[in-house]
């Protein structure tokens, strides 16, 4: 049974790279008090799911799905999650600089990058 | 194809463009642009569900004419075009009735953004209520996270700076688990349209292979998605970030964000799962109880409030717990009771919150209890509207959300036993906590004041917050009196949904 389930994470290496870093990039995005770090976790954690997906649409031998004359269609690889792949990595830079751009107003009023000693002077000062 | 059946294509696309227009126009050119086009965007609405329920029937709009397995969709039904009449209905009322505050709060060379932010995330809601495309639908919820933390922020201070990281930190986990449930269920059905995904789900599910992916992916989705629609052990961001942001801001996400999540959750659930699936895999059971306790804690964290925004925002956490109730009751009775309630709420809990912003302003800009005693009396407008939105939430007969009490219980009393017990318990229970904390702050907003603070302050009236205000009464007292059209209309749009 759990050379079974070895037997399988291996085979789909990939998948299980994918997981564990997913894994580290929630929890640090989670638990870490240092906020550039949780950005770093974020972009792990996104990372992660491109790489699964990059993956599933990954073929050995099989070509881009470039259309030129005389190949044969079905030596093509699906061109969708590597399309969504680009699409994913477009909202997660927006959204990166979204919180760097935070992350600096933070800085500059607080001079200091903690979240949890943030959020206590932050509940002591007045609206 | 008619030229109706374009609108709600054009409600997404126009907002978008609407938003970049507004970030290279001045505050007063960007708010006039803004307005006009979501008054625009109301009428297409409009014009769509007096389509849908005159031919009866939904419609899907292909984008490029490219059909189902290859092009991108969005589906249009009653209560697709219903749905986006109400938000854009009540987003404009919520930014006429704060637009004061708007300009008070921002700084002022950026209160075009306000109103950027403000189309971007229209049209974000657009896109959650019609689209059929699961990646649309993330790259949507994405663009919806970024312009609600946005609206937030606007407001320059300590305490907006602090709750927009929070909200943010955790919008991203949860659009973090909602992308990776999306990409499984990819790997696994080879989809993206819910139709196509439906039929392989079921498929899969008949040949019993794959179901352990399948539990994981529904637990994905839904975790994913009750975080970013704050329900109750995911909800310690939403009193921080909707108390201290601008009061439109405040209005906006409580009644209009937050369910634009809930709207996907229930597509996901219906349209890809189908009822059969959630039932057995019981997640249905998890949405429940955490419906419930939603609905209890939520009341009980609004009765230690001294502010009257977070007090407001602790409501909405029980809120959002009776959406899901509904949900969790399996049912389509509770179906119908969960969509009465995104509708009751997006135009209740706005008209509190624009009510709130006025007590605010002849409060000397304090939300705290004492100060805003007696503040009924020099905003009588605000007074009536808070107690409509109080008394509503409570549920006395003739409001909005007396409608929305009545067909939960009815939906709890045809469901199984220890679920009704369980739910009707909830609800009696939630009422009184309602009745706990609304009637006092009611109490104390017409009690006159022992010194003479704010004595000679009188609310000036602009039409702005006047007409917003008026319509929100209106549109309350209408839903609680008139409401078996909504509610019959709902159930076609259900119908619709293929339930």
């Amino acid at each position: 049974m759990i050379a079974e389930i070895v037997q399988h994470l291996l085979t789909n290496y990939y998948e299980t790279t994918a997981m564990v870093l997913f894994g580290i990039g929630f929890t640090s995005l989670l638990m870490h008090r240092n906020i550039i770090k949780k950005i770093i976790g974020f972009n792990l954690m996104d990372s992660a799911i491109y790489l699964f997906l990059a993956s599933q649409g990954y073929i050995q031998g099989r070509l881009a799905p470039v259309v030129t004359s005389g190949t044969d269609a079905s030596l093509y690889v699906n061109p969708i999650p590597t399309g969504l792949v680009l699409t994913g990595i477009v909202v997660s830079v927006s959204v990166t600089a979204f919180l760097l751009a935070l992350t600096c107003r933070l800085y500059d009023r607080y001079h200091t990058l903690d979240i949890d000693e943030i959020t206590n002077i932050a509940r002591k000062e007045q609206d | 194809m008619e030229l109706v059946q374009n609108f709600p294509f054009l409600t997404i696309v126009l907002s978008l463009t609407c938003g970049v227009f507004c970030a290279v126009l001045k505050a007063k050119g960007a708010r006039r642009l803004c307005l006009i086009w979501l008054t625009a965007a109301f009428v297409m609405s409009l014009l769509t569900l007096l389509y849908t329920l005159r031919t009866g029937d939904y419609y899907v709009y292909m984008m490029g004419k490219w059909s189902a397995p290859w092009g991108n969709e969005i589906r249009v039904g009653i209560l697709e075009a219903l749905l986006a009449t109400v938000f854009s209905g009540v987003m404009i009322l919520s930014l006429l009735g704060g637009m004061e505050h708007i300009f008070q709060d921002c700084p002022s060379q950026k209160i075009n953004l306000y109103f950027t932010m403000a189309s971007l995330l229209m049209s974000s809601l657009f896109a959650l209520i019609y689209t059929n495309d699961l990646f649309t639908a993330y790259v949507f919820v994405e663009i919806n996270t970024i312009a609600s933390c946005a609206l937030v922020m606007l407001k320059y201070s300590g305490k907006t700076l602090v709750a927009t990281t929070r909200y943010l930190v955790m919008s991203l986990l949860g659009s973090g688990l909602f992308l990776l449930g999306i990409v499984t269920l990819y790997s696994i059905t080879g989809q993206l349209l819910m139709e196509p995904i439906a039929a392989e789900v079921q498929r899969i599910w008949a040949e019993g292979t794959y179901s352990l992916p399948l539990t994981v992916i529904i637990g994905l989705f839904s975790v994913g998605l009750a975080v970013k629609s704050a329900l109750f052990p995911f909800h310690s961001w939403l009193p921080e970030a909707h108390g201290s942001a601008t009061s439109s801001s405040s209005a906006i996400l409580s009644g209009l964000v937050l369910k634009g999540y809930i709207i996907v959750l229930i597509k996901i659930f219906y349209r890809i799962f189908g009822l059969q699936i959630i039932m057995t895999e019981k997640v249905s059971n998890f949405l429940f109880v955490f419906g419930i306790v939603a609905m209890i804690f939520g009341s009980l964290g609004a009765l230690r409030q001294k502010d009257v925004k977070r007090l407001l925002a602790y409501s909405s956490v029980a809120q959002v717990g009776y959406i899901y109730v509904g949900i969790g009751l399996n049912s389509r009775a509770g179906m119908l009771a969960a969509i009465v309630q995104i509708v009751a709420h997006a135009i209740t809990k706005p008209m509190l919150f624009i009510s709130a912003g006025g007590f605010m302003e002849v409060s000397g800009g304090s939300k705290a209890m004492p100060d805003i005693t007696g503040a009924g009396k020099r905003d009588p407008l605000g007074g009536i509207a808070f107690s409509v939105g109080a008394l509503s939430t409570v549920g006395i007969p003739f409001f909005a959300g007396f409608i929305m009490k009545l067909q939960l219980t009815s939906a709890a009393v045809e469901s199984s036993t220890p679920r009704m017990v369980i739910a009707l318990i909830a609800i009696a229970l939630s009422t009184l906590l309602n009745a706990l904390y609304y009637i006092p702050t009611l109490y104390n907003i017409f009690t006159n004041r022992q010194d003479d603070k704010f004595q000679d302050v009188k609310a000036h009236y602009r039409w702005e917050y006047v007409l917003a205000v008026v319509t929100f009464i209106a549109l309350n007292l209408s839903f609680g009196s008139f409401s078996q059209h909504v509610v019959g209309a709902i159930n076609d749009g259900l119908a619709m949904f293929g339930m």
